[in-house]
């Protein structure tokens, strides 16, 4: 350890200027690594620190109190604990891409280099210009949004919302993409441990000596808890050596996973838990191949809530200063870290345990300078160390308030007689007792109750397959700790199949958990805060109270107590009590307020895992994908598929003049199309047409072998659920296609209509989309090249196989095939489709059958463009709100069986004769460009909702009509073919005469697909 | 939530989607009313206790399952074949 002293020519400044010589790291002790010294920075200032420190206990190392400005007052902030539920020394740590807002000091591992700042200040920490927010406190009291910016309603956007934002701020995400990596994990075990110290080893070792697969899972770094923390003798052991002799036999057991590092956040039903586990944030920059965190999914048959509990603050004047603590947190700091918080310590207790800090401190070295227990009487043992050490003792009194600008210099103490005195410290302990860790157990809607006798909420009804131990439970003594752990343990172990085994419990010294909490000073001086994180006060508290908001969830919302990112850890009892207190109350008739996951904040990294950038979701290549991506094809992403969308040929200046060519070469010519991303749907069975005809809405009886035909799917409500076409490839055998958006959707509803309707049907549906690779291949030439493939002895003339016909065929010398007559375009066009190894074959040999004939390959906008030009309805127009009239096909449903859909169809509002139906519209100036969405008014309307006759749905630049072409719904369009009307396009300022028109644009008689 | 599947075992929850009530029937048949048809896509109770629902377990056997859950605790306590129960209620219907 360095010795070195900086030279002080002014004691006051100095007292606020950070010693950089680790002055307050005491000469030994503690369990940091004093050979591993660690260089940091905090606000641009150097600093060191050892190995085993926190950024909070290294701060401490060298006087570092003040670390942060408050939410909404600016007040000076320090550092309250020495454990996740830290509300004030909120930081951003690193810098660039691994910037990282909101991260607690408490809990941040201390690495070489590792660089800090203080959030939420302007210009300096130390001086804060919107400190003189502090001074307007009034106007932020509770509620002060929706009392100070209602008016006048234009400044909330403008004004309010970004100044407050700015004001009220946390730290910054970082600009750059996230660097790292984040791992996921699925982990079963019998008996989940959750939290390390000696309730959770003891509850370990007793389930891990059983031979249950245990997972352990604790927050910090270092297991052991508060054994860390305290000095505390396990039989002949010190408690921080019994943690680690646990930690060894662990190790050595095969089926137990120790997890540190690791936070368990959230419990889910059925034995779920997710956990987080910190595997690089030690580190400045990941290792190889390592995780910055790893997410884990853990499913346990049972789980040991072993999370221990979190001490309270007390509720008096300027509790918020830097330099007041937890008494816990002093004592971790003195214990674990070797760090005096302050040179001339002061204790304000409700507890026996407080006392605990004034032999710690002493112990270490430092000074104590009063000890107030708010009880009447103390025991004389309590009070020996802190006499002897000269401490001033009072007894039923309290602290009021307290004195120092950045720093606490002093507090104010009222003793039994009202008599205030002040009594000079830079470092506050405050014991209240502690509440135990009711978040976990509380997820899944579990409220936790009060328990009188330790003035706390315990854990009630537990989550199916949880039980709780240790000072989760409200056994706050170790002795309890280890006993309830391995107590609890051996029966989960037991119910897991194993045998009940309980080693002797160690002993340990005697020891007092008495309290009598107080839960505010009775007379405060100055602002005494309950939620330290949300800068609530307990005169807020009082505000909402007099304002009626006194049930605890319209006090938890008007105040914002306890909805900070700490979730009210160390807030929650005091907003309530108070609470309590004023209505007159017991704590428990006032509720709290549910938990929710997560227990600790999660970064969204950790949730997304690899489901990133591509990685978000698995991408599907059509067969074809090679050859396209050979041949330069433009892809569009299509739900999970990668499609080509056109194929640029050199020398086409833009998308619209591929696509043109397409279209127009598959007219003249012949056109190739990969059609495989259509849902397809084997069909097999005795029952197969029986279940058809139940399961589609037009008829399919008279459909005989070797033939296909367009089929419509109702929901049960009567809406258009997808269409397809099914072919009749056997007696018993069927072959259905959807459409790609809706294939897993069609899939399902099969199989529950098969499956829960219809279970008598012998019937068999399987998917077979991944099996067979199918294309479209169209137009005049369509017949010539597939003769080039088709294997000859099966005749494809217009006589052997006209329009809608269906057959299984063989290709290229024998390979098995389907082949359909069907079109999408409206020319003369097949879908043939084999299994999916042989698609990159069989797409090669049709571009190379088709090349005499002038082939092009087409994409999906060529596609789209051909069936807009034929009034096909596609995604646009079966939009789960149109019916089968809408989309004009109303006359083909079956009038004479049952199927799904019928009734529901005829609805009034479905049957309404106004309603919106398919037409197609052209614009009246050639020139013009349609837009889909662009609304439908007659020539003479005042645009305005009730003005509105419908919309288009889908449009395009029709090649074969040489200009734009839309498709879309008006009220009574069939009806109303040739009346002009405008297409009114408020977003893009649109507004010109347009002409209803028949919904096909091309070749409306439909011969060329049957030539 | 883990689900028990009868074809498959005990699975993560994010293998199977949801639908609803398992309790209406479908009024099959030409002879089916409007307004019973109406009461079966519309009307549904939300009991608070034990419920039967259907369940599909899409990334697994592609079964559907009548599963009995308690919507107060999520507790499971019965997981069925779909078809199962189906052809049992058709049966029963015929007696």
């Amino acid at each position: 350890m360095t010795t070195m002293t900086l030279k002080r020519s002014d004691a006051d400044v100095a007292a606020e200027i950070p010693d950089r010589s680790q002055a307050y790291r005491v000469v030994k002790g503690g369990l940091v690594d004093r050979r591993k010294l660690l260089d940091f920075s905090f606000d641009g200032t150097s600093y060191k620190g050892f190995q085993g420190d926190t950024l909070a206990s290294a701060l401490l190392a060298n006087g570092v109190h003040l670390v942060g400005r408050s939410f909404k007052y600016h007040r000076p902030r320090g550092i309250l604990s020495a454990g996740s539920e830290e509300p004030n020394a909120i930081v951003e740590l690193r810098s660039g891409a691994r910037r990282e807002p909101n991260t607690r000091a408490t809990v941040a591992e201390l690495y070489a280099g590792l660089e800090a700042n203080s959030q939420n200040r302007w210009p300096s920490l130390a001086f804060d210009a919107l400190g003189i927010n502090a001074l307007a406190a009034p106007i932020f009291a509770a509620g002060f949004y929706y009392k100070t910016f209602m008016w006048p309603a234009s400044f909330w956007e403008k004004l309010y919302e970004p100044m407050i934002r700015r004001a009220a701020g946390l730290g910054h995400a970082a600009n750059a993409p996230d660097p790292d990596t984040y791992d996921r994990m699925h982990a079963h075990c019998d008996v989940l441990v959750i939290g390390g110290g000696p309730a959770g080893l003891s509850a370990a070792l007793t389930a891990g000596r059983a031979g249950a697969r245990v997972i352990l899972v604790d927050e910090d770094f270092k297991l052991g808890g508060r054994l860390l923390s305290e000095n505390q003798w396990i039989g002949s052991q010190a408690g921080v050596e019994w943690a680690a002799a646990a930690l060894d036999e662990l190790i050595s057991l095969p089926e137990v996973r120790i997890l540190t590092r690791t936070t368990l956040f959230g419990v889910y039903d059925h034995g779920s838990y997710g956990a987080v586990e910190r595997v690089s944030d030690h580190l400045a920059v990941p290792g190889v191949h390592a995780p910055r965190q790893r997410l884990w999914r853990i499913t346990a048959k049972r789980a040991v809530l072993a999370a221990g509990a979190i001490e309270r603050p007390h509720v008096f004047g300027g509790n918020d200063r830097p330099g007041v603590m937890l008494a816990g947190a002093v004592r971790a700091y003195v214990n674990r870290y070797g760090v005096l918080p302050g040179r001339r310590i002061a204790v304000v207790t409700s507890s026996d345990d407080g006392w605990r800090t004034v032999t710690d401190v002493l112990a270490a070295g430092g000074q104590i300078a009063a000890v107030i227990d708010t009880r009447r009487s103390v025991p004389q043992e309590l009070r020996r160390a802190a006499e002897s050490a000269g401490a001033t003792i009072i007894t039923d009194g309290y602290v009021a308030g307290t004195r120092g600008h950045l720093r606490l210099k002093a507090i104010e103490v009222v003793d039994s007689y009202g008599g205030a005195q002040s009594i000079a410290c830079d470092c506050l302990a405050m014991a209240n007792g502690w509440n135990p860790i009711v978040h976990l157990d509380s997820h899944l809607s579990r409220k936790p109750v009060w328990n009188e006798h330790i003035h706390a909420f315990v854990p009630a009804a537990m989550p199916l397959g949880m039980v709780a131990a240790g000072a989760a439970t409200g056994h706050f003594t170790l002795a309890d700790c280890l006993a309830t752990g391995a107590d609890v343990a051996a029966d989960a172990a037991k119910e897991c199949g194993f045998e009940r085994k309980l080693y002797p419990v160690p002993s340990t010294e005697p020891e007092s958990a008495a309290h009598t909490p107080l839960w505010r000073s009775p007379r405060i001086k100055g602002k005494a805060f309950v939620d330290f994180q949300n800068d609530v006060a307990a005169t807020d508290v009082e505000l909402a109270h007099r304002e009626g908001f006194r049930a605890v969830e319209h006090l938890k919302r008007y105040t914002t107590l306890g909805m900070a990112t700490d979730q009210g850890k160390t807030s929650n009892l005091a907003g309530l009590s108070i609470m309590a207190e004023l209505t007159g109350q017991a704590i428990p008739s006032v509720g709290t307020t549910v938990f929710r996951p997560p227990f600790t904040p999660v970064a969204m990294g950790a949730l997304a895992g690899h489901h990133r950038g591509k990685e978000f979701r698995a991408t599907r290549h059509v067969p074809s994908h090679a050859w396209c991506e050979e041949n330069g094809a433009v892809f569009v992403e299509t739900g999970l598929w990668l499609r080509p969308a056109y194929f640029p040929r050199a020398g086409e200046k833009d998308w619209l003049e591929s696509v043109n060519r397409e279209v127009n070469t598959v007219r003249s010519r012949v056109g190739i199309c990969d059609v495989t991303t259509l849902g397809k749907i084997d069909i097999q069975g005795r029952d197969a047409l029986a279940y058809l005809e139940k399961f589609t809405a037009n008829p399919f009886g008279s459909l005989p072998v070797g033939k296909a035909r367009y089929a419509i799917l109702l929901r049960e409500d009567g809406i258009i659920l997808d269409d397809g076409t099914i072919a009749r490839m056997g007696e018993n055998h069927y072959v259905m296609t959807a459409s790609t958006a809706n294939a897993a959707k069609v899939m399902q509803h099969m199989e529950f209509c098969r499956q829960w309707l219809w279970p008598e049907f012998d019937v068999q549906i399987a998917s077979i989309s991944e099996q067979w690779a199918q294309y479209a291949v169209a137009g005049p030439k369509a017949r010539d090249t597939l003769r080039g493939v088709v294997d000859p002895e099966f005749d494809i003339s217009n006589e052997a196989f006209p329009f809608l016909a269906s057959a299984n065929i063989t290709v290229g010398g024998g390979i098995p095939a389907r082949l359909f007559r069907i079109s999408f375009s409206g020319e003369l066009a097949y879908e043939i489709a084999v299994p999916v190894a042989y698609g990159d074959a069989l797409w090669r040999a049709i571009m190379q059958s088709g090349t005499p004939h002038g082939i092009t390959p087409y994409g999906s906008e060529a596609l789209s463009v051909m069936r807009i030009e034929k009034g096909h309805a596609a995604g646009a127009e079966i939009n789960g709100m149109t019916t089968a009239a809408d989309i004009g096909l109303g006359g083909m449903l079956a009038k004479k069986k049952d199927y799904i859909g019928r009734l529901m169809k005829d609805r009034p509002g479905l049957t309404e004769p106004d309603r919106p139906t398919l037409v197609g519209v052209r614009p009246v100036d050639t020139s013009k460009r349609l837009r889909a969405g662009t609304h439908i008014i007659t020539l003479d309307a005042t645009p305005s909702l009730e003005a509105d006759q419908g919309f288009l749905s889908s449009v395009a630049y029709s090649p074969s009509n040489g200009h734009w072409i839309g498709i879309g719904f008006i009220s009574r369009g069939p009806q109303r073919i040739g009346e002009r009307v405008r297409a009114y396009d408020p977003v893009r300022n649109e507004d010109f005469e347009v002409e209803i028109c028949s919904a096909v644009f091309v070749d409306p008689e439909g011969s060329r697909m049957h030539v | 939530m883990r689900i028990r599947c009868p074809h498959c075992g005990e699975r993560d929850n994010g293998e199977f989607s949801y639908l609803g009530d398992a309790t209406v029937v479908r009024p099959d048949g030409m002879s089916a009313s409007s307004e019973a048809m109406h009461d079966y896509v519309y009307l549904r109770d939300n009991p608070a206790g034990l419920h039967r629902e259907l369940w599909y377990h899409g990334a697994g056997c592609r079964s559907w399952l009548v599963v009995t859950r308690d919507t107060r605790t999520h507790e499971i306590r019965d997981v069925s074949s779909a078809r199962d129960v189906a052809l049992a209620r058709h049966t029963g219907d015929a007696a």
